[in-house]
């Protein structure tokens, strides 16, 4: 399991290692803190850890703790977030308005002109606490959708995984990426070096994809992923290329050049539109997690980019 | 007789022409370009450019997002 970052994780640890009926848990005394410890308990939900015991997953009282933050992290990403004009017809019109006019920091464009090889490799730890389950937390919402969007989303999420060939499953490109520039690819390999902005965004991800009520949420910030993806991935090539790491890696981010330009149309069309056109009290909620998607991005990109005074 | 209640049939294209952007093609095994090389397709979906840009023809990058729409 990850190193304990304050008394909240450490009794999630502990818990999780040996579980215990009852208890209350202690505050966290920081908000990384608080983040591992939610990262931890939703990890139990993905692949589990040597050392916690497998059924600790639905132990009630691991639940209640997963609960209270997950309640905490859903009011921060609400009360962040302007909301929708009050009738949004068109919802992949109102995704495309809403990703033209971000304007957040970029760390594509940090990479391709001016990052130093240490900067990268920094990033690619950072990105590999989610990209090595690289599409996972979205296969949650498959049950969760009415039948048209339910289809695209597993069109998208076959291409994720590589159309059922392992060798060409997105989250397996990485890891093998992360051995050819000399980074460790074992599943959770970096999380002790994780930001907590870093954190925080996997955690989004996996309260979104988990829980039916978010749904449009967690569609909507596929899409704004997705439509976010294709222009920074040919510049994190680029940069790759300028800096000699041509190869698996640029690689990596090559194939996600053509395929999220498919990605993006499918996500903003046949799964969000065809969502909100089912589910119509579900546009609001795409576009919040549209929202939410570039949001937990800027405020990754802002640290890295501030951590190397590059902001 | 008494008609039963119909579940819906879907509308679901091989090909579609997406306003402003490339056409999705679904179920293709290869798709040859303008300098007559045949390309294989491995995945379910691509995505054929339309603008002409693109740095990959035939098959679209997304460069039409940064060009002026005519």
């Amino acid at each position: 399991m990850p190193k304990p970052r304050g008394p909240l994780s450490e009794w999630v640890s502990a818990r999780l290692a040996t579980p215990v009926d009852g208890g209350h848990a202690p505050s966290a005394d920081e908000w990384d803190d608080e983040c591992i410890a939610l990262w931890t308990l939703h990890e139990m939900s993905y692949r589990g850890f040597e050392d916690a015991a497998d059924d600790a997953e639905w132990q009630p009282a691991m639940l209640g703790v997963r609960r209270e933050l997950e309640v905490a992290l859903e009011q921060r990403l609400r009360r962040r977030w302007p909301g929708a004009s009050a009738d949004v017809t068109d919802v992949p019109a109102a995704l495309e308005a809403l990703v033209t006019a971000d304007d957040g920091p970029s760390l594509a464009d940090h990479v391709r002109r001016r990052a130093t090889t240490d900067e990268v490799l920094e990033l690619f730890r950072q990105r590999s606490v989610y990209q090595l389950k690289e599409a996972d937390p979205m296969t949650w919402v498959i049950p969760h959708l009415p039948t048209r969007a339910k289809a695209a989303l597993v069109e998208v999420q076959y291409d994720e995984y590589g159309g059922g060939n392992p060798n060409r499953m997105h989250s397996h490109l990485f890891a093998r990426g992360m051995v050819a520039v000399g980074l460790r690819a074992e599943y959770g390999a970096y999380v002790d070096d994780a930001l907590p902005e870093t954190l925080e965004l996997n955690n989004a991800l996996s309260m979104l994809g988990m829980h039916r009520r978010l749904r449009g949420a967690a569609v909507g910030h596929l899409a704004a992923f997705e439509m976010t993806s294709t222009l920074p991935s040919r510049k994190m090539v680029q940069g790759l290329d300028r800096l000699g790491l041509d190869g698996p890696m640029a690689a990596y981010f090559d194939e996600h050049v053509e395929a999220d330009a498919i990605h993006e149309l499918l996500a903003a069309r046949d799964i969000c539109g065809a969502l909100a056109e089912d589910e119509p009290d579900q546009a609001a909620e795409i576009l919040f997690g549209a929202f939410t998607c570039l949001d937990l991005e800027a405020r990754l990109a802002t640290a890295l980019l501030t951590s190397w005074d590059a902001a | 007789m008494t008609a039963r209640p119909e579940v819906e049939e879907f509308d679901h294209p091989d090909v579609v022409v997406v306003p402003h952007g490339p056409m999705l093609l679904r179920g293709a095994t290869s798709v040859q370009g303008v300098d007559g090389t045949v390309h294989d397709v491995r995945r379910p979906v691509v995505a054929l450019c339309r603008c002409d840009k693109s740095s990959r023809l035939p098959f679209c990058d997304g460069t039409h997002k940064v060009i002026p729409r005519r």
